[in-house]
């Protein structure tokens, strides 16, 4: 992904944080939340929403890409 | 009147190249319009009678062939459930498939010029939705094609993100530029948005159309990506596949549950044009993968001849 300005996190600094777990899905972020990866460097954040992986299959993590569907993953 | 004698010959509509320029030429007077054409067309009373008479005929026929689950409750889990049901990705061959591991640079190219008549200006047939809608439907509307738009960033408008693909392998980016080349088939996928989002009477059709779009989009985009870079093409040209990976991951869940569920609990009549228009827009996408694949596996353009 391209790096540079960040519309979406300035944007989305003014709401705070809600975190939405979705049923056999993934977990919606919204607000202002800075994502860090295993080293403490802010993951680039592209978008107001993120859906981060919870099933562990995602080629893009930590974002989801849809792969919970095609493996069969459920949350209850 | 001539509008009747043609509907009443045509045998399929969705397929009948005459029947769905005519009607993409109707709508496109709602977006961008056409140069030299007076934009008072956009509401000429005899005009807009022609376009009537042939969105009947086209509902009826959908109508008649699309099949809608009838056992969905009005309630917001149980919707976004049947929807994701709906489209839940299956086996069988795809034109994502094709293109990741088949498709020759000409077939990419035959694939970005049928994606062109909705994707260059993409978002846009669902945005006539929002005045229509109130509370959390239309916010989450409103957060999913705000994201489509850039987030207010214009260059990263998923639109111009598409034009990039086009310009990166050397299409014409301009709206429009191949429209003689586009089968009915292709044409009748973006019409039937336009037609679900400029009447309010739709409003629960369009939102259930949206939530099908997304919900069978982050999987095939990756797809679709794997087979630009397959054939050598670098991040200028698979940036829109790669954001749609990403984006529609989001897109679904809003759409899906705050938008097309939540509609149908609060308007819980709206249900049954929800799921209708989430098969539609299965269905349509079901023949226009149809018509690529037989074109392709036969060895032949998927396009018209101009
Ligand atoms: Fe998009
Ligand atoms: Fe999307």
């Amino acid at each position: 992904m391209t790096s540079g300005p960040d519309p979406a996190r300035r944007r989305a600094d003014r709401r705070p944080p809600t975190i939405v777990p979705c049923p056999d899905g993934p977990i919606l972020v919204r607000g202002d939340v800075t994502i860090l990866d295993d080293d403490g460097r802010p993951v680039p954040r592209q978008r107001a929403t993120v859906a981060l992986c919870r099933c562990g299959a995602s080629t893009i993590k930590p974002f989801c890409d849809g792969t919970h569907k095609a493996i069969g993953f459920t949350s209850a | 009147m001539l509008t009747q004698r043609v509907l009443g010959q045509a045998a399929d509509l969705v397929t009948d190249d005459d029947v769905q320029l005519a009607l993409y030429v109707m709508y496109e007077l709602f977006y961008g319009g056409f140069d030299g054409v007076d934009d008072d067309w956009e509401w000429d009373p005899e005009l807009l009678g022609v376009r009537s008479l042939v969105e009947t005929a086209l509902e009826k026929q959908l109508l008649a062939r699309v099949a809608v689950p009838d056992d969905v409750p009005p309630d917001r889990a149980a919707v976004a459930d049947a929807l994701f049901a709906l489209t839940a990705p299956g086996p069988g061959p795809s034109v994502a498939r094709f293109v990741a591991k088949k498709a020759s640079r000409e077939q990419l190219h035959e694939f970005l010029i049928h994606r062109s008549v909705y994707q260059l200006k993409e978002a846009d047939p669902h945005t006539w939705a929002i005045p229509r809608l109130t509370g959390q439907p239309k916010a989450a509307l409103v957060e999913i094609q705000a994201d489509e738009y850039g987030g207010g960033d214009p260059g990263r408008m998923h639109c111009e993100l598409f034009a990039r693909t086009m310009r990166g392998v050397g299409l014409d980016a301009e709206y429009g530029a191949y429209i003689e080349q586009i089968p009915a088939v292709t044409l009748a996928g973006v019409n039937v948005m336009s037609w679900f989002g400029l009447h309010r009477r739709w409003r629960g059709a369009i939102a259930g159309h949206l939530a099908a779009f997304e919900m069978t989009s982050s999987l095939p985009n990756r797809l679709y990506g794997d087979g630009f870079r397959r054939q050598g093409f670098g991040q200028d040209v698979t940036l829109y596949f790669d954001e749609h990976v990403e984006a529609d991951a989001v897109h679904e869940q809003i759409a899906g549950r705050d938008l097309a569920g939540a509609l149908a609990q609060q308007q819980p009549d709206l249900t049954h044009d929800i799921l209708f228009g989430a098969a539609t827009c299965l269905y349509l996408d079901d023949l226009v993968g149809r018509h690529l694949l037989s074109a392709w596996d036969a060895g032949v353009s998927s396009l018209r001849e101009s």
